[in-house]
């Protein structure tokens, strides 16, 4: 799981144009991610070419199709070279409305994938690229095609090169073992962090998607780690007189902000990790806790009972200024911001049930997305539209899900096994 | 470990209950048995046969030590329960907690680890600072009573040490509590 740098560089050129491809004939096909679209737009692609093309053909279309914005129609036997225009009335026929085609080759042991995106009604080429990298490295290779196209036909960032960090829980209910884990947001390349000999909780990824923040809770106390996952390297913040826990670095990753509990009252604290200096940032009676950053870095909204019951507040990320922005029915926890800034989302309880929700970081236009038993701890794509959270049956053990920002596409999370806390990665520089 | 071995121990205490309850009516056939004569094998052959009778153990009884871990979780109580999303002491756990620091007075070597617990509906880094109030909330009572703050450390598991699996209403009424964990000084 440890890749060098020079192995996770992607080289990404734009191809030029096939000769002879007319002019853009009539207004281009695109998807509104607004609008969870309610009816996914059909396209197909057809293995590539060469090594792997098939393996890497499969992985664009799951990313894909998963997102709920499209739907990948089998190509069957049928294939498309990438170095002739495509007989775009096959791919109608099919009722293709885009297609992917592409080759892999091996030049001088890299590999080189070539891929054009088509709009077969227009028979217009939409984009033309071509990325190289280390053959092992075809996974992202796909992953970056797979952004490349979602970004070209709904006009926002895609989020399919990146990671997700999580709580792997096993066992039964009275002797559970969790063990931070790491995957890609596919589901491919599992692999645990720790060993589960202690309570680990709260995963959360740094800006630079190399390193961690989380919390260990055991029987003599509690420690917030920082944990860089290309060396290893694993640190604390340090003791603190009682428990400390909640962390989440600031997006420019020189912070982390998280809670301190002593005597009983959890206050929001963050520690400047160059200096080691830690700030108090609230300082009232009631439980604070579940900071996280606005992405400018300028706000903080936290989770606090101040009011009487849960509820969201948003504060100044110096300390003070902190206003309630949840006022809906219920009680409100595990709020986060969106990468875009445009939401906070958030864990809902009421009705007996439980639902991940967002609102605007003034706490208007409240929306509810989920519900179920205990639907708790949403985190973004690194896009803003998609969320992922985790969701337990009465009695069961928790799975990990997605819905989009619209609440009408959700599904279960790529990933099989007992799962909770999720974290996503910003995409992967 | 604490909890393993209090369990051990209750199922040793009831065992012997089981025990001391089938003892209950003795059968007289304790006091027929004589010295073994030199019983001649039976005939072999033959239906009938002599059966010896067995002597029925004596009934044994078993309490905990004084000052042992099992002598507090038993006849103490090492456990007290809050309402929803609450932390005050209640009544009941009053109580329990006066027989706590009464048996802390008795043996003052003792030290306590007071693990603070939610119930599962809520979220975790909410119901870890829960847990931490409940567990705060009972040191206070105890120091209260004149149990030294020395004596005494707090944590909170939040919802992930749950005592019962089930997921409604009586399951979360016991998560939702306070454990007194000895740690260390017992006899």
């Amino acid at each position: 799981m440890r890749m060098s740098a020079s192995a996770l560089f992607v080289a990404c050129l734009a191809l030029s144009g096939l000769a002879g491809v007319p002019a853009p004939a009539r207004a281009e096909i695109e998807v509104d991610v607004n609008r969870g679209d309610i009816r996914p737009l059909p396209l197909s692609i057809p293995g590539f070419s060469g090594d792997r093309g098939g393996d890497i053909a499969r992985v664009i279309a799951d990313n894909l199709g998963r997102s709920g914005l499209f739907a990948p129609i089998d190509p069957g036997d049928r294939t498309a070279e990438v170095s002739t225009e495509p007989d775009f009335a096959v791919w109608k026929s099919l009722g293709a409305q885009a297609l992917v085609n592409g080759q892999v080759n091996l030049v001088d042991g890299r590999l080189q994938v070539d891929f054009r995106l088509w709009d077969t009604f227009a028979g217009q080429q939409l984009l033309g690229l071509q990325f190289t990298s280390t053959p092992e490295n075809w996974r992202r290779v796909a992953h970056k095609i797979s952004d490349a196209v979602y970004e070209r036909l709904t006009g926002e960032k895609g989020y399919f090169d990146s990671r997700v960090v999580f709580v792997a829980e096993s066992g039964g209910r009275l002797d559970r073992t969790l063990r931070l884990a790491v995957m890609d947001q596919d589901g491919a390349n599992p692999s645990y962090l720790t060993d589960g000999s202690e309570i680990v909780l709260s995963p959360r990824f740094s800006a630079s998607s190399q390193e961690i923040t989380y919390m260990a809770l055991r029987p003599d106390g509690s420690a917030v780690y920082l944990l860089n996952l290309e060396t290893g390297r694993r640190e604390s913040l340090g003791q603190f007189q009682g428990m400390v826990f909640a962390p989440r670095f600031s997006p420019d990753g020189a912070q982390v902000a998280f809670a301190v509990e002593r005597n009983g009252n959890s206050d929001i604290w963050v520690m400047n990790l160059a200096n080691r200096q830690s700030r108090r940032l609230t300082a009232d009676p009631a439980i604070d806790t579940s900071p996280a950053f606005s992405p400018d870095g300028s706000k903080v909204v936290f989770n606090s009972d101040r009011g009487g019951s849960p509820q969201l507040y948003v504060m100044d990320a110096s300390g003070g200024g902190a206003r309630r922005i949840s006022f809906g029915q219920g009680r409100y926890t595990s709020p986060v911001w969106s990468p875009n800034g445009d939401f906070i989302a958030f864990t809902r309880q009421g009705g007996g049930q439980f639902h991940i929700g967002v609102m605007r970081p003034d706490g208007s236009d409240e929306r509810t997305l989920t519900s179920s038993y205990m639907d708790e701890g949403p985190t973004w794509a690194p896009n803003g539209r998609v969320l992922l959270f985790s969701r337990q049956e009465a009695g069961g053990e928790p799975r990990l899900w997605t819905v989009d920002v619209t609440g009408r596409i959700l599904k279960p999370a790529p990933y099989s096994g007992g799962a909770s806390d999720p974290a996503w990665s910003p995409l992967i520089n | 470990m604490t909890r393993t071995s209090a369990l051990r121990w209750l199922s040793l205490l009831s065992a012997a209950a089981i025990l001391a309850a089938c003892q209950s009516t003795p059968k007289p056939a304790a006091e027929t048995p004589k010295a073994p004569e030199a019983t001649a094998p039976a005939e072999s052959g033959t239906g009938a046969s002599t059966v010896q009778p067995v002597r029925r153990p004596a009934p044994v009884t078993g309490a905990p030590l004084p000052g042992t871990v099992q002598d507090f979780v038993i006849n103490v109580s090492d456990r007290v329960f809050f309402d929803v999303d609450q932390y005050d002491v209640r009544e009941d756990a009053a109580v329990i907690l006066e027989r706590q620091a009464a048996w802390l007075k008795r043996y003052p070597g003792v030290q306590v680890r007071i693990e603070g617990n939610a119930d599962e509906r809520g979220t975790r880094e909410y119901n870890i600072a829960l847990g931490s109030r409940r567990a705060s909330s009972v040191r206070d009572y105890l120091v209260g009573l004149g149990i030294s703050p020395s004596r005494i450390s707090t944590v909170s598991f939040g919802k992930e040490r749950p005592i019962d699996p089930g997921a409604d209403d009586e399951a979360f009424r016991r998560n939702r509590n306070a454990h007194t964990a000895i740690i260390g000084g017992a006899r």
